[in-house]
């Protein structure tokens, strides 16, 4: 359910980009990695599981083949379609084709998100990477290692059976004979499918997944030697500018562009609506593009001050949202002895990467190639092909790992306007978009109204639960409490601003309002916080994670007090469970964050280092949108699209954080890189009320709060 | 445009630029230092920080014209005969990074506040550090990594 609840949400937010599925092509593929083995191994498992499934209106590659290359001095490389971006995936799949091909991670190198070098894949989302691309390069792995050993014993005649594969060679022990697998490849492009699945690692043996291993390109990280896609340069580039229109929906009226065009070296491209500048220099075209005199014409549009009102009264009849009722909502809150009702909200809020939107692309004939920062690489290569009438094939988009996207870069938009203006210059073409331009004309995590009606039994026997969701999306809708009657909805909405995936899509919201009105709930009982979600629950993996955040954190041990509060919450999502404690000081007004622990379990865990990481950084992520973060807009325009103007969490807001893992090796490994946000908002604002006896319904907590205490002030 | 000359990372470097172009964009698209990063253009998020005479500046808003006769130090400049800085080396150990687009910022913050404090306190960090970004909430592991290598530094 949960996870139908995000593949419709994603589907709900993306850009159209077709339903064809094209065909891999592996043009100059061997040019271009050279000599030595190559390996294609069809998967029947992964198939199997696959098959079928047609996700964001594409059908998945059938033939479900992943690349691996052995060159003769034993270096690998690993072709995926997946994208770096911060997750630490880079260094997670080389430890699980480590583990598998048995060699030294040193001598793995991946290849990512080249649409020329490897297969289809439909973007980096969802916490998909380690639950699917590291499965499937494991067993690529392994096939390559188990035909390795076949190829030692035709070159010894000997039994595969005797031979042991380690360290980057095949071993004979019998006669003491070594082959390395580089030289075992020399000389031979070979393309060989092995059929079946090979015999996977048991978690329990896993000797190189499962121990901690920092970033396998972490000096170019610390030297500023990593090209990011706003550091690619070519021969010849030119820079781009758009000039955007005065609000969002707006008509162009007029535009005098002549004192643009009087500036040396400087091209002014009009397209319908687009108006785009080039020049020699960054700088010029900065200025050409300020020079250009455009009136547009914008409609009124709503504002954060009618935003929740206009989101209940437009809900979108046409759209498919979701429904789940079991049992009757209304007989059981008639019988119960504690009925509950309450309305949360939350409103847009930015993604805000620290690198916005860049891209460089140049034209040799009608190939075109592009390098941009997005997690969809395959996507925006067909947005591309689409937008210039050319095929795919002509297409390729190159992802240099990226300074960031939270869900934030499934579109292409500075890709196609490089393009464009790479078109109209006859040469390459950067764009990178100002901070203000990716906080205006990038999407916006969607702001919803969250309806929810409860009703418990005195003894603490949650009966009813009611959830209306409006557009803020179905992700994490669910209840994970054990409750007989259930009417759980998801309204779509025309959202007045643009809006896609965040990440976690809709499950922050949701388990904010779901995890505040138990706590409602509990405190409406008079029961304990813990005690009453326990008593609903039945999910041991959920349990777990409660029960070890308390323990390290000392829930119950004090007691919250007038300014300082405790406050719990958790849930489960993408297949990992999480819960969260909070600590809360009320200072001046302002709450102020002290403590938090946070128990995270997504199954075997690949990289502890590397998920502590994402479970501390989401954390701290989720501080701004639990307490300060808010787009404030007008008629269609943005007024707050400046660093000094939108609150993101700093240094000084971050309080102690412990992170307790728990590491399931008998489960499969799920994503890390969403679930660990989820906790936060709804612990702290118990916290809130467990300090002030104020509820908080509405992020950004922080702001809300002063507002219903700073009329008593 | 005008003909500039600039003393980066121990080297002249001329420049054909106007005089108010950003010390960053002249860097970055002139030089091709692109270690040094753009993050919001207004001095907020510490992703272009340089230090220049071996004070930690925000490259964005600072016209090139001021940093004529002025040492400027980027992150292609910290590194010794291959060496790493010892605060390269400790955000390296504390994998004090995400997606690590704010790191040059980071560390070039870092080395200045520790070319004055030689012991910061995890205040003394957290105050000066208070103007650099880290979206991916890396935090307590760059506070982390600054008392690590104050302290490599004090054994230096």
């Amino acid at each position: 359910m949960a996870d139908s609840g995000f593949l419709d949400e994603i589907k709900q937010h993306e850009v159209s980009t077709g339903s064809a599925w094209f065909e891999l092509e592996r043009r100059g593929f061997l040019k271009l990695v050279g000599g030595g083995l190559l390996i294609c191994a069809a998967s029947p498992q992964l198939a199997a599981q696959e098959a079928g499934r047609r996700e964001f209106g594409h059908e998945l590659p059938k033939d479900i083949a992943s690349w691996l290359h052995i060159a003769q001095d034993g270096q690998v490389t690993v072709f995926t379609g997946k994208v770096e971006m911060g997750q630490g995936i880079r260094t997670s799949l080389t430890q699980e084709v480590a583990e598998e091909l048995h060699v030294d991670v040193t001598s793995i190198t991946i290849v990512m998100g080249d649409t020329d070098l490897v297969p289809w894949d439909a973007g980096t989302f969802g916490s998909r990477t380690t639950p699917t691309m590291g499965p499937e390069l494991r067993m690529i792995a392994a096939a390559a290692r188990e035909l390795l050993v076949k190829m030692a014993a035709q070159q010894w005649s000997a039994d595969p059976k005797t031979l042991i594969a380690a360290n980057g060679k095949v071993t004979n022990p019998a006669v003491d004979e070594s082959v390395s697998y580089g030289a075992l490849t020399q000389g031979q492009k070979l393309v060989e499918v092995v059929p079946g699945d090979p015999a996977l690692t048991a978690p329990t043996q896993w000797k190189i997944i499962g121990t901690p291993l920092g970033r396998t390109n972490g000096r170019e990280l610390v030297t500023g030697k990593h090209q990011y896609p706003s550091d690619i340069s070519r021969p010849g580039m030119m820079y781009g500018k758009i000039v955007r229109p005065s609000g969002f929906n707006a008509k162009l009226v007029s535009a005098d562009s002549s004192a643009a065009e009087k500036m040396a070296g400087v091209r002014v491209v009009r397209d319908g609506g687009f108006i785009g500048v080039v020049a020699p220099t960054a700088e010029t075209a900065r200025k050409a593009a300020g020079m250009v005199k455009a009136e547009w014409q914008v409609p009124p549009q709503p504002s954060n001050a009618t935003l929740f009102d206009y989101l209940r009264k437009n809900v979108n009849a046409n759209e498919r949202g979701m429904q789940h009722v079991t049992g009757s909502v209304e007989q059981a809150r008639a019988g119960a002895d504690i009925k509950l009702e309450a309305t949360y909200t939350l409103q847009y809020i930015a993604h805000t990467p620290l690198e916005p939107r860049a891209a460089v692309a140049e034209w040799n004939g009608d190939k075109l190639t592009v390098w941009t920062g997005s997690q969809r690489p395959f996507a925006i290569r067909d947005d591309l092909a689409q937008t210039f009438r050319i095929s795919p094939d002509n297409v390729r988009v190159l992802i240099p790992d990226t300074g960031s996207a939270y869900g934030g870069k499934h579109t292409g938009d500075a890709a196609v306007e490089a393009a464009r203006l790479a078109k109209a210059a006859g040469k390459p073409v950067k764009v990178n978009w100002t901070r203000e331009e990716e906080f205006t004309w990038a999407y916006f995590r969607p702001a919803g109204v969250i309806d929810v009606k409860s009703a418990a039994k005195k003894d603490g026997t949650l009966v009813a639960w009611e959830f209306h969701n409006y557009n803020s999306g179905p992700s994490g809708i669910m209840t994970p409490y054990d409750v007989v009657n259930q009417a759980i909805s998801f309204h779509p909405v025309d959202s007045p601003l643009r809006v896609g995936s965040y990440r976690g899509l809709a499950a922050p919201a949701n388990f904010f309002a779901r995890e505040s009105q138990m706590d409602e709930l509990a405190h409406a009982l008079g029961m304990e916080a813990l005690e009453f979600r326990l008593k609903n629950l039945s999910d041991a993996r959920l349990r777990a994670v409660f029960q070890a955040a308390a323990e390290k954190f000392g829930w119950g041990n004090r007691k919250s007090s007038p300014g300082r509060g405790f406050g719990i919450a958790g849930g489960t999502e993408k297949g990992s469970y999480i819960a969260t404690c909070a600590e809360v000081e009320i200072v001046k007004g302002i709450p102020e964050i002290r403590r938090v622990v946070e128990a995270f379990e997504c199954g075997a865990v690949v990289n502890p280092d590397g998920l502590r990481n994402q479970v501390e950084g989401a954390i701290v992520q989720a501080i701004g949108g639990a307490l300060f973060e808010q787009i404030r807009f007008e008629n269609g325009r943005i007024l707050n699209a400046r660093m000094a103007k939108y609150r993101v969490p700093r240094f000084a807001d971050v309080p102690k954080i412990e992170v307790v893992l728990v590491d399931r090796k008998d489960l499969p490994s799920a994503g890390a890189g969403e679930t660990p946000n989820m906790g936060l908002a709804p612990a702290v604002a118990n916290a809130i009320f467990a300090a002030t006896a104020i509820r908080v319904r509405d992020m950004p907590l922080a702001a809300n709060l002063w507002f219903k205490t700073g009329a008593s002030k | 445009m005008s003909g500039l000359v600039l003393l980066v990372n121990g080297s002249e470097m001329h420049v054909d630029a106007p005089p108010d172009e950003s010390l960053l964009s002249v860097l970055r698209n002139h030089l091709q230092l692109t270690g040094t990063k753009y993050g919001c253009g207004e001095g907020e998020c510490g992703a272009c920080t340089v230090l220049m005479d071996g004070e930690p500046m925000r490259s964005c808003v600072t016209p090139v014209s001021a940093a004529v006769g002025r040492k400027i130090t980027t992150i292609e400049g910290l590194e010794n005969n291959g060496a790493l800085h010892p605060v390269q080396e400790a955000f390296l150990e504390e994998q004090a990074f995400q997606c690590a687009y704010c790191t040059s910022g980071m560390i070039m913050s870092s080395v200045g506040l520790l070319s004055t404090e030689k012991n910061p306190s995890e205040d003394d960090i957290i105050k000066f550090m208070n103007g650099n970004v880290c979206r991916c909430g890396t935090y307590p592991r760059i506070v982390s990594a600054i008392q690590r290598a104050a302290e490599a530094m004090r054994r230096l």
